[in-house]
């Protein structure tokens, strides 16, 4: 079982997904630098936050040009599990693995705090630890958390039960008060239709210690090699 | 034969030209010219300077490391290294780029030792903002450091902002960055060893930063001045890039030094690697790749433009380190070699354009400059109380105290900046310290930046004492013990002599002041000339510590935790008023003394609040300073928006005036809660400590209420002190267009 | 009157973004850029049709706010008439 962390020039958060699934899940994992071409051996892998390119022209557009992502592509088409964190979410769509695209946050600001988020789907293989509607304590920084899809679209995730996360008060009030950057609908998190893409903004790996503020990101990480070793029973 | 009016321009006089004469023994060529003028300018000189700095210690209770361009101490395995340096000038014409290549800057001088960054704090000062400019100039800061920051994926942990009239017309931006490193693996910034390679890497050269020496251009002399840009551009994402290669370089084994391309670009690192490394270098300017065409090559020696460096390379292993850069996409190209002559020859197509030794370039001359105590100082420090007016509503005060820029929260700002990448920000900003753990240990380190102007500029010698003081106090309340300074000093025109005078004593009291703490200055700058066409600044010698906490599990922060909790006030408190923000925010006034610091009774608090926060006795920690006990013991209540507590402070039995009981700014004192049970036992460590102790109160409910001699002089509900507070920052800034 | 106003970085001045994208789109298989440099759009519709008065204004609007003098310059077309 063993994970793979994308490392694309301009990734910053590489090293911390790498500790959490190293250091904290105990698990094997390497990095993948954006040019290799063969994902075998890799049951999960990992797209880190930070700034590919420096989120020069389009945050996350030249990333996606990258000679590992055709094999992520094909990764991810056979049905391997595949998890985008901010600026892995944001490659992940620009590379059309995930519907939608990403726009500036409303107030301009990058914004950097932690905020709470619904669980809204339980049963994807990403949030099988979490209860429906588990309120998770998890940080959010970016620049540009600003989900967008047309109508058709978000018509499309809802009946598909394709939102797994959206941004709330810490009661679960799901509303404009509690949207930290204007995304749509407060989504803050979406799977593919096959449910084996994850895209997130907030930082699961952030929020993976207790002695960080929270450790409610563990179990994301926790429900995902929990799939996989049911994969390897199979 | 150069005319006086070109070596002028550039910043030499004639005493200095005829030294360049005799050392040369011969005329200088235009490149030469440009490099003596540069590595004997203030700025990379430190000509002013250096006779007073070596006052600073270099050694303290924890051993030290002493770099070329930045320094730190041992932890066990691990050397944490750590630096401050202002961008004061740029920031003040194009506040985000200079900010942003200010954070650069200091980055590149910590990664460069082999020491991975993992925080950044800044220090910023700007005018009143009242002022549009000053509103200009925050958003621009604060975007340039978000910017650069951000990108580059280093936590910006923690700093300080104020506001003050003194800076108008001239910002302050210091950028302070803390990295580790393996002891046994770090970098010096220095060529050796006659034969190994001389190798350019990061982005290309081009004419950024040499509008100063635009005198020597072949064509008319201004003409062309508007062509040179004089604020560089930063580039994070090639930083990040430069990161990751000189690390992984660095890990090779094959770097024999290493150095950033920053003030003065090329001329400096290869005159400082040379002369530090006690040899000589040969450098063909055509192999260092441009941007622009047609470069003379004095701009070439000249040019800052950012994101380079200089690497030394042990001969025959060129190109296993070229490798690593071209992964990450940077250039990288050997441009010349070590030599065992000790001069730096400069070769422009085989032609030499330059030959001095490296000694002579980086041995600029040491001035013994005249000082004298400003007159006007005595008029200042005189402050009778007896004639001020007592305040009837002491609520209304707080709440303004609370609202105003210099002490309002920050978290505008902060939220801006990425402070939690690299999961390691154990304490976040907002609270006197914040605390950054050291993966693979138990432990963590704190940083803080701190320095009053008003105190320094009133008594710059017991000013800077405080800042020190108040630094070390900072990090004992985050559960550190205080390691290490590095301090960035930034004064005004150092050839007047009322204002060297306040160099020279705010560096004795930093000194001193290091010296009873045991703790050593590691590195640091000094940036002069900072005046507007009124005024100098108010002397600003910003103090950047670093304290190490033993368990990372007792690291502490300022905010009460629960309600139930016992409040004890550690230290005295006197009538003091001079120099508050009280007197100046209520009175309009800058006067008095600042108050008195006492280091032995500094040091019995800071060992009583240490050794609690150590044993897990306490549950907040908070020094008082800017507001005094009142603002403190607010910010205790609202610190924390998700869990706001009250306090009831009902056991004030000091007789003075209310408004210096509840405002002043006496030193030496922090606000500890604890569980019920435990107060006892903090009392115990007071009393061996000899530290003054006593128990002020109790939090609870949803207000603050204090009481002096039993009648009620603060009530106010949570929600109006946090109204003030947290939202005053963002009331002040509004869109404003730049002019 | 529509204006479509074009703000670059100065010539002098580095273009990080602009080199990046250039590298980008010679990964990408094309070869024969000599240069790409990035920039901002601003279009602005007046509501009256006087030419001279336009580029009175337009040129002070960049001044003051739009464009950045110590590292942006600009430059404008006035497209004519109507939406």
């Amino acid at each position: 079982m063993k994970f793979g962390i994308l490392v694309f020039p301009g990734s910053n958060c590489d090293q911390d997904c790498f500790h959490v699934v190293k250091n904290v899940l105990k698990k094997p994992v390497r990095y993948i630098w954006h040019r290799e071409t063969d994902l075998s051996g890799l049951d999960c892998v990992i797209l880190p936050g930070g700034f590919s390119y420096g989120d020069y022209l389009r945050t996350g557009a030249v990333a996606r040009f990258s000679p590992v992502m055709k094999a992520l592509a094909d990764f991810a088409a056979k049905g391997s599990t595949v998890i985008g964190i901010c600026n892995g979410f944001q490659i992940l769509l620009e590379a059309k693995l995930l519907p939608g695209i990403m726009l500036r946050n409303k107030n301009l600001h990058f914004i950097c705090k932690h905020v709470y988020i619904k669980t809204e789907n339980n049963h994807t293989r990403f949030t099988s630890l979490y209860k429906k509607d588990q309120i998770l304590r998890i940080p959010i920084a970016h620049n540009e958390g600003n989900y967008y899809i047309d109508a058709r679209g978000l018509e499309d995730l809802r009946n598909n039960n394709q939102i797994v996360f959206r941004y709330c008060s810490a009661t679960g009030e799901v509303n404009d008060q509690y949207n930290p950057n204007g995304a749509l609908d407060n989504i803050a998190g979406i799977i593919n239709k096959h449910g084996n893409v994850l895209g997130m903004m907030p930082h699961p790996e952030r929020s993976a210690e207790s002695e960080l503020g929270s450790n409610d990101g563990f179990f994301l990480f926790k429900a995902i090699f929990k799939w996989l070793e049911t994969q390897k029973h199979d | 034969m150069i005319k006086p009016e070109v070596y002028h321009t550039l910043g030499l006089n004639d005493q200095e030209y005829k030294n360049i004469l005799k050392i040369l023994k011969r005329e200088p060529s235009p490149t030469e010219l440009a490099m003596f003028s540069v590595e004997w300018s203030e700025h990379c000189g430190y000509l002013c300077s250096r006779k007073w700095l070596k006052l600073l210690p270099k050694t303290g209770k924890y051993k030290t490391l002493i770099g070329e361009d930045s320094g730190g101490i041992i932890i066990d395995d691990l050397a944490i290294i750590f630096k401050m340096e202002s961008h004061n000038h740029p920031s003040q014409v194009e506040p985000k780029q200079g900010a942003a290549t200010g954070v650069g800057g200091i980055i590149r001088d910590i990664f460069t030792a082999g020491a991975r960054p993992i925080a950044l704090l800044d220090s910023l000062r700007f005018g009143p903002l009242s002022h549009a400019y000053n509103k200009y100039l925050l958003r621009g800061v604060v975007d340039g450091i978000q910017f650069y920051g951000n990108c580059v994926g280093v936590p910006t942990v923690g700093g300080e902002i104020y506001f003050d009239e003194s800076y108008n017309g001239n910002c302050l931006v210091n950028a302070m960055c803390i990295g580790i490193a393996d002891r046994k693996k770090l970098a010096r910034a220095r060529a050796t060893g006659a034969g190994n390679s001389i190798m350019y890497v990061g982005s290309s050269t081009g004419k950024d930063g040499i509008g100063g020496c635009s005198i020597l251009a072949s064509n008319e002399f201004g003409k062309g001045d508007e062509k040179r840009p004089t604020v560089q551009i930063g580039d994070p994402f090639t930083e990040k890039c430069l990161i990751e290669a000189t690390l992984e370089a660095i890990e090779t084994g094959y770097i024999v030094g290493i150095k950033d391309m920053g003030a003065a670009g090329l001329t400096c690192c290869t005159s400082e690697m040379a002369s530090a490394g006690n040899s000589g270098m040969d450098v063909e300017l055509q192999c260092v790749p441009r941007r622009e065409e047609g470069m003379e090559p004095w701009e070439v020696m000249m040019s800052e433009s950012q994101e380079r460096m200089l690497v030394c390379i042990k001969k025959g292993k060129e190109r296993a380190v070229k490798q690593i850069f071209l992964k990450w996409g940077l250039k990288a190209n050997v441009i010349g070699n070590v030599t065992a002559d000790g001069f730096v020859t400069i070769r422009d197509i085989d032609k030499i354009e330059a030959r001095i030794k490296a000694h002579s370039l980086t041995r600029a001359p040491v001035f013994d400059m005249p000082y004298t105590r400003p007159k006007k100082l005595k008029e200042l420090n005189s402050l009778n109380l007896t004639g001020l007016l007592l305040p009837g509503d002491h609520n209304k005060i707080l709440r303004k105290l609370l609202s105003s820029p210099s002490i309002a929260d920050k978290s505008w700002v902060y939220g801006q900046y990425d402070h939690m990448v690299g999961t390691n920000t154990v304490v976040l900003p907002g609270s006197d310290a914040a605390v950054i753990r050291l993966k693979g240990t138990h432990k963590a380190i704190a940083a803080t930046t701190d320095c009053s102007s008003r105190y320094c500029l009133l008594d710059p010698y017991e000013g800077a004492r405080i800042a020190v003081a108040e630094a070390a106090r900072n990090l004992v309340c985050a559960g550190a013990d205080p390691a290490a300074v590095t301090d960035c000093l930034n004064f005004g025109n150092p050839e007047k002599p009322e204002s060297f005078w306040y160099f020279k004593n705010c560096v004795e009291g930093i000194s001193d002041a290091c010296r009873a703490f045991r703790i050593a200055v590691v590195s640091g700058n000094v940036s002069f000339y900072n005046e507007s066409p009124k005024a100098a600044i108010n002397p600003t010698p910003a103090i950047g510590m670093i304290g190490i906490v033993s368990d990372v599990k007792r690291a502490c922060s300022q905010g009460f935790k629960r309600p139930g909790d016992v409040i004890i006030l550690l230290g005295r408190t006197l009538e003091e008023l001079g120099g508050s923000e009280y007197l100046k925010e209520i009175h309009g006034l800058v006067r008095g003394r600042p108050p008195k610091l006492n280091i032995d009774l500094e040091k019995t608090i800071q060992k009583t609040a240490l050794e609690a926060i150590e044993k897990g006795l306490v549950n907040s920690a908070h020094d008082c300073s800017e507001g005094g006990l009142a603002v403190a013991l607010a910010e205790c209540c609202i610190s924390d928006k998700e869990n706001m507590i009250g306090a009831v402070i009902d056991n004030l039995n000091y007789s003075m005036r209310t408004d210096a009981l509840l405002f002043g700014e006496s030193q030496s004192r922090i606000i500890l809660s604890c569980k019920k049970e435990y107060a006892w036992k903090i009392e115990k460590i007071a009393k061996r400590n000899k530290a003054p102790f006593h128990t002020i109160g109790r939090t609870e409910g949803n207000r603050l209420k204090i009481f002096v001699r039993r009648k009620e002089v603060i009530n106010l509900p949570l929600e109006k002190l946090d109204e003030g507070w947290r939202g005053s920052l963002k009331r002040h800034l509004s869109i404003i267009p730049r002019n | 009157m529509i204006v479509e106003i074009y703000i670059t970085l100065k010539r002098t001045v580095a273009d990080p973004q602009g080199l990046t994208v250039k590298h980008a789109l010679e990964s990408l298989g094309y070869k024969n850029l000599a240069d790409v440099r990035m920039g901002k759009m601003v279009v602005i519709t007046l509501d009256y049709e006087d030419k001279d008065k336009a580029e009175r204004e337009i040129n002070e609007m960049c001044k003051k706010l739009l464009a950045n003098p110590i590292i942006e310059e600009y430059r404008f077309k006035i497209k004519g008439q109507g939406a």
